[in-house]
């Protein structure tokens, strides 16, 4: 049994994150939760209460959209950075199709994987997809944001585009949440994943079973560290 | 003329409604009270308005507000939307009757028309924000309001102002204190015509039904009773001479209704977002409690150390 599986012992450990792309990480992922809390408190009449963590109603009114700009800009970066590595290619649909054996753990089962199966790049594009649709239609609920964007552009939203966008705007929230959970879930139950996003290393062993083809890569590449270990030990 | 309100005397008066005759408070559950009051109504008969806008100066006045001074564009509706200052407006409409070749003009006093199914109060996120009282005035409570402008939203007269001073909703609010020591709302008061009645809903839509009748005799033969349904009625009602048209009326809607937008966004969609967000985190816990961990494996670990040795080579 490994007791070394979060990167930090004796293993082979393989460069996954930079560590200016972990900043990013950890800025999109800390506004996207207060984003959440203030979001939720305004979405349902029994979270209210979640808004006097900002100090209540009227401070969530106008942080929340300041939050969500903050994200915007955040998002992008993560966005240039990781785009190209999670383009589709063929293995996906193999790896798509052995879905079973993926909710198994049965790694052995799925073909290599590069840098990023399947269900990562479902939850990279469908949440670059969610983050520009609430950024547009959280417009139409943000007055000041509204009245520069109508000046900017020189138009007026009619009331029934301000009340699609707040229905849509609840709608896309609820789906960025529900595959938010799908991708903290994920790296929870994947062992071993969280100290990609913390120190930016993985084990050789994490490589070789989850992303075997992206471990080969980073091998040739000579990007792995040595044990540290002794033969002593 | 319509019995004048009598005004009232210098003793002082318990309020004749308050938190007790609550029937909807925004975001909140309440339970209504047993007795409902009995039903006051505004009636704005536009036949008989002469557009003098004493009202709109009335209802500065009575609620302490000061309008900007705007700009003349060339017509007479001044200011030319409802402000956060502005709660009621004069709308001016010159109408050529194809029937009988006459220009009328249309003056309807604008503002909010205290609807018995509220779509501010529903779209309204603030635990009391927004209230109804049983005798059916709807009253925004300040302390409580956040700005989000979600009554904007869910209004469909188009009403609420949010103020970029205090960032507060503001609108009409029948002048609840007025009628809460029983007098009618300042606006009714300075009318010189009584254009603007005030009193119980039946007394309104007594002394409305005279005024149609009157109306047809004249040969209106569409006058009739502003009253929409799809609100289940309003506390704010309308004669008008062309009834079967009210969009002739700066655009008065002919069958206002809550938008099934924001009743989709407010009803239905609250839950099924709650239920969804819910159903994944569970099937998140049950999955990793019959699944248990996808731990790495030391053969795994062992052959990324081959792996590496054999680049290394």
């Amino acid at each position: 049994m490994s007791t070394h599986d979060d990167g930090s012992g004796a293993h082979l450990r393989v460069r996954r994150y930079s560590g200016s792309a972990r900043i990013n990480h950890w800025i999109v992922a800390i506004s996207f939760v207060l984003l959440l809390l203030s979001g939720l408190s305004l979405f349902h009449p029994s979270l209210f209460w979640l808004s006097t963590m900002f100090g209540g109603g009227a401070t969530v009114r106008w942080l929340h959209p300041w939050i969500g700009v903050v994200l915007v800009i955040a998002f992008l970066g993560l966005f240039l950075r990781f785009f190209a590595q999670n383009l589709p290619e063929r293995t996906d649909w193999i790896w798509l199709a052995r879905i079973r054996y993926v909710l198994k753990g049965n790694d052995e089962y799925l073909p290599e994987i590069g840098k990023y199966n399947a269900g990562q790049k479902f939850v990279f594009w469908s949440q670059s997809v969610l983050v520009a649709v609430l950024f547009i239609t959280g417009l139409g609920l943000w007055e000041p944001g509204l009245a520069y964007v109508e000046g900017l552009f020189g138009f007026k939203a009619t009331i029934t585009q301000l009340r699609m966008a707040a229905l849509i705007h609840a709608g896309a929230a609820v789906l960025a949440i529900t595959i938010w959970i799908v991708h903290v879930y994920a790296a929870i139950w994947v062992r071993g994943t969280i100290s990609a996003m913390t120190r930016g290393f993985v084990t050789g062993g994490w490589g070789w079973r989850h992303h075997r083809k992206w471990l080969r890569k980073e091998v040739g590449e000579g990007e792995v560290e040595r044990p540290r270990v002794t033969p002593a030990e | 003329m319509f019995p004048a309100i009598p005004n009232p005397t210098t003793e002082k008066s318990a309020a004749r409604f308050g938190d007790k005759d609550l029937m909807r408070r925004s975001a909140s559950t309440v339970t209504p009270p047993a007795k409902r009051q009995t039903e006051v109504a505004k009636l704005i008969d536009v036949s008989k308005c002469i557009g003098c806008k004493a009202c709109q100066t009335a209802c500065l006045e009575w609620n302490q507000l000061k309008e900007e001074v705007g700009v003349n564009v060339g017509v007479y509706d001044n200011p030319h939307d409802l402000t956060p200052n502005s709660w009621t407006l004069m709308r001016y409409t010159e109408y050529e009757n194809p029937e009988s070749g006459n220009l009328e003009w249309l003056i309807r006093k604008d503002g909010c028309m205290h609807c018995e199914d509220p779509g501010c109060l529903k779209a309204c996120p603030s635990p009391g924000a927004i209230v109804q009282y049983s005798n059916g005035i709807v009253d925004f409570v300040k302390e409580n309001c956040i700005g989000c402008g979600y009554c904007v939203k869910g209004c469909p007269f188009n009403i609420p102002r949010i103020s970029r001073a205090d960032h507060k909703a503001y609108k009409c609010t029948l002048c609840s204190d007025r009628v809460a020591v029983g007098q009618g709302p300042a606006c009714q008061k300075a009318c010189p015509t009584q254009a603007i009645v005030f009193g119980t809903k039946d007394e309104m839509k007594t002394w409305a039904a005279k005024r149609i009748a009157d109306l047809k005799s004249r040969g209106f033969d569409k006058a009739g009773l502003y009253d929409p349904p799809g609100v289940q009625g309003t506390h704010v009602m309308y004669v008008l001479h062309h009834a079967d048209t009210p969009q002739l009326y700066a655009g008065l809607p002919e069958n206002p209704r809550i938008s099934p937008i924001v009743e989709a966004w407010k009803g239905v969609g609250k839950y099924a977002g709650l239920a969804l967000i819910g159903l994944t985190a569970a099937a998140g816990v049950i999955h990793h409690l019959l699944q248990g961990p996808n731990r790495v494996t030391p053969e795994d670990e062992e052959n990324a150390e081959k792996l590496a040795e054999g680049g290394k080579s």
